[in-house]
């Protein structure tokens, strides 16, 4: 940036943002990562549908789950907005490579499979729900702040309703580890697990600076400090390691092939006739 | 002859206070709190809606029913609508006749005071009895929660409340 040269530093619209090339293209980014986030593990938790362990469970986490996809969408269309194509389109026609989600939330919800012998497990879900949720919440409050006024503004939205889904699973993970036991050692577990896969979903990805400078969004140090401080006054320390990223760098469009499977099932109908309006 | 606009404008009004929302017959999308801003340019109506919950299913359909009814007007022939994110849906948008609405249909208005994540609780819509209890804060809408009249032995439903969200 040229000494004398007068910085945008916040932007009202889609159309101040497309006048600025590398501005855009750090917006597009995260909104991908809020939209591809929301989008993956809304469709891990639909394929829970009818297989939760209790009928309340199954309407309240079939309810979060709906309203998260409706997120998703929400992101999609503020792409959508930035000239990137249309929101359905960017939901079902991207390819894993394109995907900004972290690996982390795309594995799969356990062994078998829905339409066979779904041996899913709950403590992989409310484990993996809760540190999503708490680091949405924490993604979310600092995109309130965001030079992009329609982000800032889908967060104040979002946060809205968020507290809800934080709440719901945090109740779970607070009630499994006091009940100890099974219960409680299979979520140590899959807390354990998670510490070495998180640092994945904390992170901005390859144009973090970019983002940065353009004053999107804080840091990822300041996202990773907050929501291991939040995590860890409700389930205590998890682990003296580092926080890793073992499975890869979702962010930076690595991807398992639990993600290629999780999408062409997912599109399975709507490419049966991509014209139609469902 | 030419309509004055606000004319024009109040009659739109009028029909938005009729146009319901497709999961709560017999509460309109006006009593919801749901209409922000109605602008008439010659024939044409320009409508802006705040959508209650982000991933309600049934915006589409609102959008739809609020132009066809909108139409029906002599003095509009083309109603355009669109949902804005920049004014956040609260449950204190929701006025004191769609409140009463929302209680013949079965469910409560959502609680006056309350602090986002935490517990809340609200009268029986039937009995008006404080004395229930929260079966589900989810319900069969994102807006909804599931509660349960242990005077009147009635279940019932309320709507969540939803207020700003204020960051640290």
């Amino acid at each position: 940036m040229e000494r004398g040269q007068k910085i945008m530093t916040h932007f009202e619209n889609a159309e101040q943002a497309k006048r600025d090339p590398l501005y855009k293209e750090a917006l597009t980014e995260l909104l991908y990562q809020f939209a591809d986030d929301d989008f993956i593990l809304a469709f891990r938790g639909s394929e829970w549908l009818g297989l939760a362990p209790h009928i309340e469970e199954d309407v309240a986490f079939s309810s979060i789950t709906q309203n998260t996809m409706g997120h998703a969408t929400f992101f999609y269309q503020l792409l959508e907005e930035l000239g990137e194509g249309d929101a359905d389109v960017l939901a079902h026609e991207r390819g894993p490579e394109s995907r900004k989600s972290a690996v982390y939330l795309e594995k799969e919800n356990g062994d078998g499979h829905y339409l066979d012998e779904p041996f899913y497990d709950w403590a992989l879900t409310v484990v993996r729900h809760y540190f999503y949720e708490e680091f949405k919440q924490v993604k979310l409050e600092l995109a309130t702040r965001s030079s992009y006024q329609p982000l800032a503004d889908a967060a104040q939205k979002v946060l809205m309703e968020q507290p809800y889904h934080l709440a719901h699973w945090k109740m779970w993970v607070k009630q499994l580890l006091a009940a100890g036991g099974e219960a409680e050692e299979r979520l140590r577990a899959r807390m354990v697990e998670a510490w070495g896969e998180f640092k994945d979903v904390l992170e901005l990805g390859p144009k973090a600076k970019q983002m940065a400078d353009a004053h999107l969004i804080a840091g990822e140090d300041v996202i990773e400090t907050q929501w291991v401080e939040r995590v860890e006054t409700t389930v205590g320390k998890i682990s003296k390691q580092q926080l890793g990223k073992k499975q890869g760098s979702g962010r930076s469009g690595e991807h398992t092939g639990e993600l290629t499977i999780a999408l062409k099932t997912l599109s399975e109908v709507y490419d049966t006739d991509r014209t139609a309006i469902w | 002859m030419k309509v004055p606009i606000e004319e024009t404008n109040k009659k739109i009004y009028n029909v938005l206070k009729h146009v319901d929302d497709p999961e709560l017959p017999g509460v309109s999308v006006f009593d919801l709190g749901m209409v922000h801003k109605v602008e008439v340019s010659g024939k044409g109506a320009f409508i802006t809606m705040i959508p209650t919950f982000t991933g309600c299913p049934a915006l589409d359909i609102i959008a739809k029913d609020v132009k066809v009814a909108v139409e029906k007007l002599a003095e509009i022939d083309c109603c355009k609508v669109e949902f804005s994110y920049r004014q956040p849906w609260t449950t204190d948008a929701i006025t004191e006749k769609g409140k009463e609405q929302l209680k013949k249909h079965g469910v409560s208005p959502p609680p006056e005071h309350y602090t986002p994540g935490e517990e809340w609780s609200v009268d029986c819509p039937f009995c008006k009895s404080p004395f229930t209890s929260m079966e589900n804060v989810f319900g069969p809408t994102a807006c909804r929660s599931i509660l349960y009249c242990k005077t009147c032995k009635n279940p019932f439903e309320a709507m969540k409340p939803v207020v700003k969200y204020l960051v640290n």
